[in-house]
């Protein structure tokens, strides 16, 4: 503080509905050289990506200080009414302006979206009128530090206080080591709307009481006391055995944001003491194994199918909409599928709800295997629920397809004829019993679509496909098939 | 069915089935045994003898004593049959004709009286054309122009030798060794010498060598085993370098042949399976109950699959919400916590699930809500979902593996010891433990095993102990660790079956012959080394 004031940073209330925090401090008589100064951008780039999350939850800004003079107003105006020289530019633009120029930037343009629809921009002036920043988009060029500043000014604005503060931390404790007065920083004051005003950086050291045994218990090894808090000050936590000697006093220092619970402690307690020194044991806890019934009853199935003569096929759970709803002609509304908000591409439009067109399209990449092909699946679909909590429930489905020069309807009937054998379903109407009725499908060749009924209730459909449906999935060759849901024969 | 004969009889015998050599010469019975009545030259010593000198012997085709060589090879160690390969001059159809008649230019000259003959007649003869230039250059005839009808033809000498006939009847005769190279070249030139490359069988007794030979049968049938005339058949020999035929069947997924052999291995060690039938998820079971801030990267539109519909959740358990809310915001459970402020809309955002710890923390909760606590094995193995960009390892949506043990007092030394366990179960013996970083446990390590095949450590899973920010708004004791894992089953299997490119597993691009031929999963087997190892 050459003239014994510190630096004011003044929050006005508009910034409270866009960017309501600001931090700052000083780093004085900093002594850059290339390889500090490229770092300290470098770190700013790097805090940027993670824990500001992409500027959303922080933006930093450092500033030349000598070009600048205090105090300075953090607010938020029409971005009609920001105006300034932005950094490398040599002009002075209005935001709007800006806003336009780095729509093509492929840097800045990804920032853009955080203040981009918003009435009000926020900026920082200094007692001049000069533009800091125009956060968290673009310093002004202004005051923009170079291998020779001397004085930095740093600040941080954001909608997360706690991030605000640990990235301001963050950064004076890693290059006040280049300051003449080593390993200080020069607080700033941050006067907030409400009047109350408080100094940054926070720079808060933060006491920790760890039992010894609860780290040799959770590691699961045999230190002394001594020995873990030597441990853990190896891991520049500066520990110490206290009270009744098996208590360690550990000293988390504000470079160590990610410590929040002992647990982290004891993880570093673990990793100094070195994960491969530790002694593998087996726990003493002794269960019966269950299988999930449904699995269970998969798992069963699927090698009864392959004993049948079908193979398995793998097929995605997501898909697009045209797969589950044009190409079998069904109205995509009918499906009542669940649809995915930000797919990157048309494969990943809803999820399933039947597994048919994942086996069609197995086909359509397998035409050059010998003929016939008899593929099926058990496996998931999805169908919007509201009775669940999500609004959306799987339902676990078996599908067959055989695919040859004739239709070979009897085959897939065959099938669905073993499929009850081996359910222990009897062929009948009777409660117990299964019975397929003619019954129309888009999906199916007029007449030659049945319904499956068993144990009382719809469980799928079988028939011989419609040429429509054989051709939009690629095909050639007549096919039929069969999908039903397995649940009712838990 | 048995005479007896010598091979040289069967030779012979050929030459009568020819005409259709799908049939064995054996079954023309008729043809056979007239065959047989013929004298036929037998060689003097036991030597052997060459087929094309006995085709010329016995006055037949050489092709038809080849074919009864190939049938009498098929039955065994009868007879030994040396292919050699000799090179002969032959006569083309022209030079056959002039060896018979004589060269076009002799003819020429023969057909001119003493009187001459007119040149347009001349040519008009077969030989006219050809035969004219060359007695011309060999001086035997002359042209007069100026006879009153046209160019008028006479000979100049009174006879001639007609040498390339007799160079032809040498080579007929089998005496082309006895011409120059320079005169055998040159007739080959004018078309009338060719060389041919004959392929011959050096022909000499087998160590199975018979003068009675009968058919072999080739299969045993119901019949040969009633009457017991297998007893007296002989049948020919299987050839075993042939390939079987592969049974008409279907066939498991290499992918689910893991996953089946890893639900064992869990079964095996007493875990309890975990329902996962649930692709879609609240935020609020995929992040929020674990601990994951609001914020995090994870969350991110680009990492993870939000649904447009249903967009929310219907129901959370909002006793267990608030907890959670307070823990990620203030903090508590001896947690300083995020310090955020942490929304209920956010946590309410469907997805498609980022990772099956969403059912374990849904068991978790469940388990806890059942008091006394009762320690357990939990695990699962299902689809996950990731917004990512895709490639050769990378699918939108993969399988995942997860244990959980819940007990009082487990440490890391145990997850160590359970992990060993379970990979040793893999074949994999050799385990190594780096630090590593989970949203949502801590301590955490990845596991990395040493592949013998890759020479290096490589990455299979990873681990921890759950955060009590995130088990202890559950509701579960204080004391109670839950120790958990987690590992693709993509990877593995990849390794596995050598695949390179998951979309040749995954998916309908998958290779059905890939299918067809997987063999058994036996994880503890000696792994295949991988495809990079083959190809160096």
């Amino acid at each position: 503080m050459p003239d014994g004031k510190i630096q004011k940073l003044i929050i006005t209330e508009e910034t409270a509905k866009i960017r309501p925090f600001a931090v700052a401090a000083v780093l004085r008589n900093i002594k850059f050289t290339k390889d500090r100064y490229d770092s300290f951008i470098e770190l700013q780039e790097k805090l940027h990506q993670n824990i500001c999350r992409k500027r959303a939850l922080v933006a930093i800004g450092t500033h030349d200080l000598d070009t600048l003079s205090g105090p300075f107003t953090y607010t938020a105006k029409r971005p009609s009414d920001i105006k300034f020289k932005p950094l490398n530019k040599t002009k002075e633009y209005t935001a709007c302006e800006l806003m336009n120029i780095y729509k093509t930037d492929s840097h800045l343009k990804h920032y853009l979206h955080i203040i981009e629809n918003k009435p009000l921009y926020p900026v920082i002036y200094d007692s001049n009128g000069v533009v800091l920043s125009m956060p968290p988009i673009i310093n002004g060029d202004h005051s923009k530090i170079t291998v020779n500043t001397r004085n930095i000014f740093i600040e941080c604005t954001g909608t997360d206080f706690t991030k605000a503060k640990i990235v301001l931390d963050i950064i004076v404790t890693m290059f006040s080591e280049y300051c003449e007065n080593q390993f200080t920083v020069e607080a700033a004051e941050v006067v907030f709307p409400n009047g109350k005003s408080h100094t940054f950086p926070e720079l808060a050291y933060r006491k920790e009481m760890v039992r010894a045994d609860l780290i040799n218990k959770k590691v699961g090894i045999r230190e002394t006391p001594e020995n873990l808090a030597k441990l853990l000050t190896r891991m520049y936590l500066k520990s110490e055995v206290i009270g009744d000697g098996n208590q360690i006093e550990i000293e988390i220092p504000p470079t160590r944001a990610d410590i929040i619970h002992a647990c982290d402690i004891v993880e570093d307690a673990a990793i100094a003491y070195g994960y491969n020194n530790i002694q593998m044991t087996l726990p003493k806890t002794y269960t019966i194994a269950n299988q999930f019934p449904l699995n269970k009853l998969t798992e069963l199935l699927r090698h009864d199918m392959a004993a049948a003569g079908f193979t398995e096929a793998l097929t995605f759970a997501l898909c697009s909409q045209e797969d589950i709803a044009d190409k079998l002609g069904v109205d995509i509304s009918a499906t009542k599928a669940v649809h995915i908000s930000n797919p990157k591409t048309a494969e990943f439009q809803v999820a399933r709800t039947t597994l048919l067109p994942g086996l069609l399209k197995t086909i359509a990449a397998n035409r050059k295997m010998p003929l016939p092909l008899k593929l099926f699946e058990i496996s998931d679909i999805v169908i919007k629920d509201s009775n669940t909590d999500v609004g959306a429930k799987n339902y676990r489905h078996l599908c067959a397809v055989y695919y040859n020069k004739n239709p070979g309807f009897e085959i897939i009937h065959g099938l669905l004829d073993r499929i009850m054998q081996l359910l222990d379903v009897p062929p009948g109407e009777d409660k117990g019993g299964y019975v397929i009725k003619a019954s129309e499908g888009p999906a199916f060749f007029p007449g030659r679509c049945a319904e499956i009924f068993a144990r009382g209730q719809s469980v799928g459909k079988l028939g011989v496909l419609h040429p429509d449906v054989i051709t939009k999935f690629e095909l050639t060759m007549p096919c039929s098939s069969l999908e039903i849901n397995i649940g009712p024969f838990l | 069915m048995e005479w007896e004969l010598s091979p040289m009889h069967l030779l012979r015998l050929r030459r009568h089935t020819q005409d259709d050599d799908t049939l064995s010469p054996f079954l023309q019975l008729d043809t056979f045994k007239m065959a047989v009545h013929t004298p036929v030259p037998v060689p003097a010593s036991d030597g052997g003898l060459d087929s094309a000198e006995l085709a010329a012997e016995l006055g037949m085709e050489h092709q038809a004593v080849v074919g009864a060589v190939k049938s009498l090879q098929a039955l065994g160690e009868v007879i030994e049959a040396e292919l050699r390969s000799t090179k002969r001059w032959e006569l083309t159809v022209e030079g056959e004709e002039i060896a018979r008649e004589g060269s076009h230019e002799a003819r020429v000259f023969r057909s001119i009286p003493p009187e001459g003959l007119a040149q347009s007649e001349l040519m008009r003869l077969p030989s006219g054309k050809v035969g004219f230039s060359k007695a011309m250059s060999n001086k035997w005839i002359r042209v007069d122009k100026s006879a009153a009808d046209g160019p008028r033809v006479f000979r100049v000498v009174d006879s001639m030798e007609d040498e390339v006939q007799r160079r032809l009847q040498l080579v007929r005769g089998g005496q082309a060794e006895k011409l120059g190279e320079k005169e055998r070249s040159e007739l080959r030139k004018r078309k009338l010498l060719a060389e041919v490359t004959l392929k011959t069988y050096w022909v000499s007794k087998g160590s199975a060598f018979s003068t009675s030979i009968s058919k072999q049968e080739t299969e045993l049938s119901p019949e040969m085993i009633s009457s017991g005339s297998w007893r007296d058949r002989p049948f020919k020999p299987y050839n075993f370098l042939a390939h079987g035929v592969l049974p008409d069947s279907g066939h498991l997924h290499p992918l689910l042949k893991v996953r089946s052999q890893f639900r064992q291995i869990f079964l095996e060690m007493g875990f309890t399976e975990m329902p996962t039938d649930n692709f879609i998820e609240s935020s609020f079971w995929n992040f929020d109950a674990l601990f994951q801030p609001q914020q995090h990267p994870a969350r991110d539109q680009h990492d993870t699959f939000f649904l447009r519909d249903p967009a929310e959740a219907l129901q959370l358990p909002m006793d267990y919400v608030q907890r959670v809310k307070r823990t990620h915001s203030q903090g508590g459970y001896g947690s300083q916590g995020y310090k955020y402020n942490w929304k209920l809309d956010e946590a309410r955002k469907n997805l498609l699930r980022t990772h099956t710890t969403s059912a374990s923390a849904r068991a978790l909760y469940r388990l806890a809500q059942k008091k006394p606590f009762t320690p357990v094995k939990y695990f699962s193995i299902d689809r996950v979902f990731r917004n990512e960009t895709l490639d050769a390892t990378h699918l939108a949506e993969f399988h995942q593996i997860e244990g959980v043990v819940a007990d009082h007092g487990l440490t890391l030394g145990h997850l160590m010891g359970v992990l060993r366990e379970f990979f040793t179960k893999l074949g994999i013996t050799q385990l190594r433990f780096k630090p590593a970083y989970n949203p949502y446990t801590e301590p955490s390590m990845e596991v990395f095993s040493y592949h013998q095949g890759l020479k290096k450590w490589v990455e299979v899973g990873n681990s921890g102990v759950f955060r009590p920010e995130m088990l202890l708004p559950m509701g579960l004791p204080e004391n109670v660790s839950v120790i958990a894992w987690g590992l693709s089953l993509e990877r593995p299997t990849m390794i596995k079956y050598g695949i390179n490119n998951i979309r040749e597993l995954v998916g309908h691009k998958v290779n059905l012959q890939m299918v067809y031929d997987s063999p058994l999963c036996r994880l503890d087997a000696e792994p295949r080394p991988p495809p990079t190892q083959e190809a160096a």
